[in-house]
C-alpha cells in the first residue's frame, strides 16, 4: 500500500540544511501494526507526516496505493488526508471553540457529506469510543484520556485506511494510554493499518512491526516476535 | 451546522479582539455615514438646484441688444442695438430652427392697487410662449396669456406667487380686478411658487406680467424697444447654429457686421446648464472621493485584524489542514469573516445614515441660504454605490491576510503554539 523509495526531507533553514531523513526505504502492507521508535530528532515525525501526505519529500519517490504522490496538486493531497489518513497527536489537536459533536464532524464537512449522514457517522464514531453522552461539551472540559479518544473518533469518522498516531499516549497517564493502545489494536484487528510513535517499549511490544530510526535513518526495521497477543 | 461553526468562530474571534473589532466597526459605520451622508447631501443640492434652475424655464436662450464695436458700411461703430415688436416676427419667419419666441418689455416700479393695498413693482409684457419657455404656469383655477389676449390687447394680467400675496392676502385673486397705474386690469391668473435660480429682471415670484400688445399700447410711446428677445431652438444641440442666424438676421435688418459679436448678447441657458451639470457631478465625484478615503482607512483596520486573527489560529488552520481542509476552504472562512465584519459596520453605518436623513427631513428649513442647499437625499444609487464600496473593502481587506492564511505550510502550522 505505502511503498517509499530513498526518500530525503531536507529541511533548507538558509544558514545549515537539516537532513531530517536520509535514503529512507520503506513498504507498508495493508493492515499492518507498526510502531516507529528512536531518539528525540531523529526524524520520527518527519517520517509520518510524509506517510500521511501532510509533508512532501525532498527527494526521492513515495507511491500511495500506486500513486505517486510528489506529484499531486495541494487538493488532491487534502482529499488524501481526508479520506485515506486520520492523524491522531500526542496533544490531541482538538478545536477549543466547537463541541465534541463539531470535532469529529470536521473531516466530514471537508468531505462534503450532507447534514444527516454527517450525524449518522458522527454518532456511531461517538458511540465507538463511548463518548455518545459528551457530544455537547467542549473539550475542556473533558480528561486527556477522553480527548484522546475524540480525536481518535475523529481520525476515524471518514473511515481512513491508515491511522497514524504520533505519541498518542506521550501526555496520558499509562493506565489511560493502555486504553488508548486497546483502541488502536482493535481497529487493527478490524482491518485498519495503524502506524505510531512511541517512546514507550511497552506499548510498541503489543504492535508486530517496530521501526528504529536514527539520524534520519533506518537502524532496524524487524516484524515483533515477542509480543503476546 | 457549517454556519454554526463560522459564528462560532467568529464570536471567539471577537472575545479575543473585542476592542480591535469594536474600533473596526465603528470605523467602517463611520465611513459608511460618510460616505453616504457626503453623497446624499450632494444628491439633495443636486436635486434642489435642478429644481431652482428650472424655475426659469426650458432650454432657453436670452437675447439682448448689445453695442457695435466693428464699423459697418459706412456706418460708424458703438452704435446701440436694440430691438423692436417686429423683430420677434422676422427672426420668427427667417429661422425656422427657433420653436417657441416671445419679445419682452420691461419696467420697473409700476403701481399695482387692490383695495387698500398699493405697490410698486416689475411689469414684463410678453407674449403666450412665456408659459412655456419661462415656465410661467398658472396655478388651478388660473391660466397665462392666450392668443386671443395678444389680439384684443386685453387688459388681463398674471401675478407672481409672492405679489399676489402681497396684494390679495389669502384672498382669491382670479377674476378680480386691481388697477395697473390706474388703468383696471382682470387677474387671469397666479404663477406657481417655484424656487429660481438664474433671473435677469427681478424674480418671477414678484413680477406682474401682462400682453405685449396691451404693454405695446400703454408703456411705449417714449421708448419703443424691447427689453430683450427670448426663444427656443427646437434643437438644443443647434443652439450655436441658431445663434449665428440671429446674427445674420439681425445683422442685415440693423446694418452690423455679423462678425461683430458684441452686438448681441446671448444667455445661453443650455450652455450654461451643461456646465452646471458637471460641476455638480464634480461635487458629487468629490464628496464621494472624501467618503471613499474613510471607507479605504476602515478598510486598513479590517486587514490588520484579520492578520491577527490568522496568526492566532495558525494552530486551528494547521488542524484543519491535516483533517483534509482544501486550502480554498481556509481561505473563505477568513475572506467570509472580514467580509462579515464589513457587512455588520456598513449596516449600522447605513441605519445612522438613514435615521439622519430621516431626521433632517422632519426640520423644517426656513433659512433661505439653507435652502439652496437641500436636504440630504440617499437615493437607491447611493446605497447601491456604498454597498459595493463596502464590498469591495471588505473582500479587499480580508483577500491577503485569508490568502497568507490558505498558504500556510500544514506541519509548521500544527507545531504554532
Ligand atoms: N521545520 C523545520 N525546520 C528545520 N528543521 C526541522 C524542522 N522540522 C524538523 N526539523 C529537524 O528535523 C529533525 C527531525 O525532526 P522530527 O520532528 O522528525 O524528530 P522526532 O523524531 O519526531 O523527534 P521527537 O521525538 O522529539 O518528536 C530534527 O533535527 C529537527 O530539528
Ligand atoms: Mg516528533
Amino acid at each position: 500500500m505505502i511503498r517509499m523509495k530513498s526518500i530525503w526531507r531536507v529541511y533548507d533553514t538558509g544558514k545549515v540544511k537539516v537532513e531530517a531523513l536520509r535514503n529512507i526505504d520503506l513498504f507498508i502492507q495493508p493492515n499492518e501494526f507498526i510502531s516507529i521508535m528512536g531518539p528525540s530528532g531523529s526524524g520520527k515525525s518527519t517520517l509520518m507526516n510524509i506517510i500521511g501526505c501532510l509533508d512532501v519529500p525532498t527527494g526521492g519517490n513515495y507511491a500511495l496505493e500506486g500513486k505517486e504522490v510528489s506529484k499531486l496538486h495541494p487538493n488532491q493531497l487534502a482529499e488524501i488526508r481526508n479520506r485515506k489518513m486520520g492523524f491522531v497527536f500526542q496533544n490531541f489537536n482538538l478545536l477549543n471553540y466547537a463541541s465534541v459533536y463539531e470535532n469529529v464532524e470536521l473531516p466530514l464537512i471537508f468531505a462534503g457529506l450532507s447534514f444527516r449522514k454527517r450525524r449518522k457517522r458522527v454518532e456511531e464514531m461517538l458511540d465507538r469510543v463511548g463518548l455518545v453522552e459528551r457530544r455537547n461539551h467542549l473539550p475542556s472540559e473533558l480528561s486527556g484520556g477522553e480527548m484522546q479518544r475524540i480525536a481518535i473518533a475523529r481520525a476515524l469518522v471518514n473511515n481512513p485506511s491508515i491511522i497514524l498516531a504520533d505519541e498518542p499516549t506521550g501526555n496520558l497517564d499509562s493506565v489511560t494510554g493502555k486504553e488508548i493502545i486497546n483502541i488502536f489494536e482493535e481497529l487493527w484487528s478490524q482491518g485498519n493499518t495503524v502506524v505510531m510513535i512511541t517512546h514507550d517499549p511497552e506499548i510498541s511490544s503489543r504492535t508486530k512491526r517496530i521501526i528504529k530510526l536514527k539520524d534520519g535513518m533506518i537502524e532496524n526495521d524487524e516484524k515483533n516476535h515477542h509480543n503476546h497477543q | 451546522m457549517k454556519i454554526l461553526l463560522l459564528a462560532k468562530l467568529f464570536a471567539s474571534d471577537f472575545t479575543k479582539q473585542k476592542k480591535k473589532i469594536t474600533l473596526t466597526v465603528l470605523a467602517l459605520t463611520w465611513g459608511t455615514v460618510a460616505i453616504v451622508m457626503l453623497l446624499a447631501f450632494g444628491e439633495g443640492m443636486t436635486r434642489q438646484l435642478r429644481k431652482a434652475r428650472s424655475g426659469l424655464g426650458g432650454p432657453i436662450v436670452i437675447l439682448w441688444g448689445g453695442e457695435t464695436t466693428i464699423p459697418y458700411e459706412g456706418l460708424r461703430r458703438g452704435r446701440e442695438i436694440r430691438f423692436m415688436d417686429e423683430d420677434v416676427e422676422l427672426l420668427k419667419k427667417s429661422i425656422p430652427e427657433i420653436e417657441l419666441i416671445s419679445g419682452e418689455y420691461s419696467r420697473w416700479g409700476r403701481t399695482l392697487e387692490y383695495k387698500d393695498k398699493t405697490i410698486s413693482e416689475h411689469l414684463t409684457g410678453v407674449y403666450p410662449s412665456f408659459e412655456q419657455m419661462r415656465a410661467h404656469i398658472a396655478q388651478k383655477g388660473g391660466r397665462f396669456l392666450n392668443e386671443l389676449d395678444m389680439k384684443n390687447r386685453r387688459r388681463v394680467i398674471f401675478l407672481g406667487h409672492e405679489l399676489k400675496e402681497k396684494l390679495f392676502g389669502q384672498e382669491e385673486a382670479v377674476g378680480k380686478t386691481l388697477l395697473l397705474d390706474n388703468i383696471p386690469f382682470t387677474v387671469i391668473g397666479v404663477m406657481v411658487d417655484k424656487m429660481q435660480m438664474g433671473m435677469y429682471h427681478g424674480p418671477d415670484v414678484n413680477t406682474a406680467t401682462i400682453p405685449a400688445t396691451t404693454f405695446k399700447a400703454i408703456y411705449t410711446q417714449r421708448w419703443p424697444y424691447l427689453s430683450n428677445i427670448v426663444y427656443q431652438p427646437r434643437d438644443p444641440k443647434r443652439v450655436k447654429h441658431v445663434e449665428r442666424e440671429v446674427f445674420r438676421v439681425l445683422g442685415k435688418k440693423y446694418k452690423f457686421d455679423p462678425e461683430d459679436d458684441r452686438a448681441l448678447w446671448f444667455w445661453d441657458v443650455i450652455e450654461g446648464r451643461k456646465i452646471f451639470d458637471k460641476i455638480l457631478l464634480g461635487i458629487q465625484v468629490f464628496l464621494g472621493i472624501m467618503g471613499g478615503l474613510t471607507l479605504m482607512i476602515a478598510g486598513v483596520g479590517v486587514a490588520n485584524i484579520m492578520y491577527v486573527t490568522v496568526r492566532r489560529r495558525t494552530k486551528e488552520i494547521g488542524i484543519k489542514l491535516a483533517l483534509g481542509a482544501r486550502r480554498g476552504y481556509i481561505m473563505w472562512q477568513f475572506l467570509l469573516e472580514a467580509i462579515a465584519i464589513s457587512a455588520f459596520g456598513g449596516a449600522m453605518g447605513m441605519t445612522t445614515s438613514f435615521t439622519i436623513t430621516k431626521i433632517l427631513e422632519k426640520i423644517p428649513v426656513k433659512e433661505e441660504g439653507l435652502q439652496w442647499l437641500g436636504k440630504p437625499v440617499i437615493s437607491a444609487e447611493i446605497a447601491l454605490l456604498t454597498a459595493v464600496a463596502l464590498g469591495i473593502v471588505g473582500v479587499a481587506s480580508g483577500y491577503f491576510p485569508s490568502l497568507r492564511a490558505s498558504k500556510l505550510d500544514p506541519v509548521e502550522s500544527l507545531r504554532y503554539e
